[in-house]
């Protein structure tokens, strides 16, 4: 957390409210592997995955990116929303840290077991509406620009946006809640 | 789902802008003060006399203390609504308000003779008050949660009761155009009362509305 560090992100994100599209991918990669950091740091006992939260983070700086004024600092902000998912998360998954124990110990005695297919993120995108489902995780996991999944789907590419909009803030609001 | 996926489905919909929280708190306080207005002025309105009541200490401190209490609960919310800012000088602002009631209320005891005391405390309208400051106050209060809903408040009930509170100081401006009851002992009591079960309410409603 450098000087520098600060004003590059602050002027990725300040690039990025103005438009510039790459400038928003880098901001959140970078802005992932800090926030992962941050996140292990903290987790120190099972019952919660530090990428799911890494996940709820990137979501709430996303839909919530209106709230960062331009001239104040930017990792107050994202360390601010961080902190704030992981204690959410520790709420949430408070009662039942006991419980999973066992399965923890579980999965520590499989290293071969794939934790992805049972991300939180999943779930929420299991229960949205078909449309914005497909819109989703057409352009997530199969990774298509959004003119691909128009032509894919055989919908407008303002449709798409929508869509994608509509689910990604509705991916936010569910995480974890199911 | 991979982290880099979400990261391009979020950079998909880079291109989606919503209105700077900043500025929308203006909104939400222009459109909160018509909906006060509105209300005050179809139900009980202002007090005949209030042009010669202009000219009164008593009745003009009340505007005083209403409009201190809204501003700095304003300037409160509006940090308390944006992860990472530095509440600690707005928090510091939300004294002023309590501060001057009490020094109002010092001077009163000093001039009004004892056994009078009692007399403005109860004063004529406490009723008309606990019943209309809530009711004035009830739908900006609507409006300040919901647009606690847009912002990102990381301690929701907290910013819940501030929003109780600018509901509260902005109806009670209001209110004190109506009241006959000016004398700061009246003022400390029934407002109070009034603004604090909007602060309750507030509350209750940033803990239970305000997820995000």
């Amino acid at each position: 957390m450098t000087g520098k560090d600060e004003a590059e992100l602050s002027g990725l994100l300040r690039a990025a409210i103005a438009g510039d599209e790459r400038a928003y991918a880098d901001f959140l990669h970078r802005i992932a592997a800090l926030v992962r950091g941050f996140v292990r740091r903290k987790i120190v006992q099972g019952g919660v995955d530090p990428e799911d939260v890494v996940q709820e983070t990137l979501l709430a700086i996303h839909v919530k990116r209106h709230t960062w004024r331009p001239d104040a600092p930017v990792l107050p902000w994202v360390y601010a929303i961080a902190r704030f998912k992981l204690i959410d998360a520790f709420r949430r998954r408070g009662r039942r840290i006991e419980v999973e124990i066992d399965e923890i110990a579980e999965t520590f005695a499989e290293p071969e077991t794939e934790t992805v297919s049972e991300r939180d993120i999943n779930r929420a995108l299991e229960g949205l509406p078909p449309t914005q489902r497909s819109v989703v995780s057409s352009i997530s996991v199969d990774g298509h620009s959004i003119g691909e999944t128009a032509a894919r789907l055989g919908v407008s590419e303002t449709a798409v946006r929508v869509s994608l909009h509509r689910g990604l803030a509705a991916i936010a609001k569910r995480f974890g809640r199911q | 789902m991979r982290t880099e996926d979400l990261i391009k489905a979020l950079d998909a919909d880079a291109r989606d802008k919503a209105m700077p929280l900043g500025k929308a708190w203006w909104l939400a306080a222009g459109v909160a003060v018509a909906i006060a207005a509105a209300v005050f002025f179809t139900t009980i309105g202002p007090r005949p006399d209030i042009m010669p009541a202009m000219h009164t200490m008593r009745f003009m401190s009340k505007f005083v203390f209403t409009l201190v209490l809204a501003t700095s609960a304003f300037a409160l919310i509006r940090v308390l609504s944006m992860p990472g800012a530095s509440t600690r000088r707005a928090m510091a602002w939300m004294v002023a308000a309590p501060l001057l009631v009490v020094l109002a209320v010092i001077l009163e005891l000093f001039v009004v003779p004892e056994a009078d005391w009692g007399k403005r405390l109860v004063g004529t309208n406490m009723m008309i008050c606990m019943t209309f400051i809530p009711l004035i106050g009830i739908g900006p209060l609507a409006i300040f949660l919901g647009m606690l809903r847009y912002g990102a408040p990381t301690r929701p009930a907290l910013a819940g009761a501030v929003a109780g509170l600018l509901a509260g100081g902005l109806a009670a401006t209001f209110y004190a155009a109506h009241c006959f009851d000016d004398s700061p002992l009246f003022v400390a009591t029934w407002y109070t009362i009034a603004i604090a079960f909007l602060t309750l309410l507030g509350a209750i409603g940033g803990r239970l509305f305000v997820r995000w």
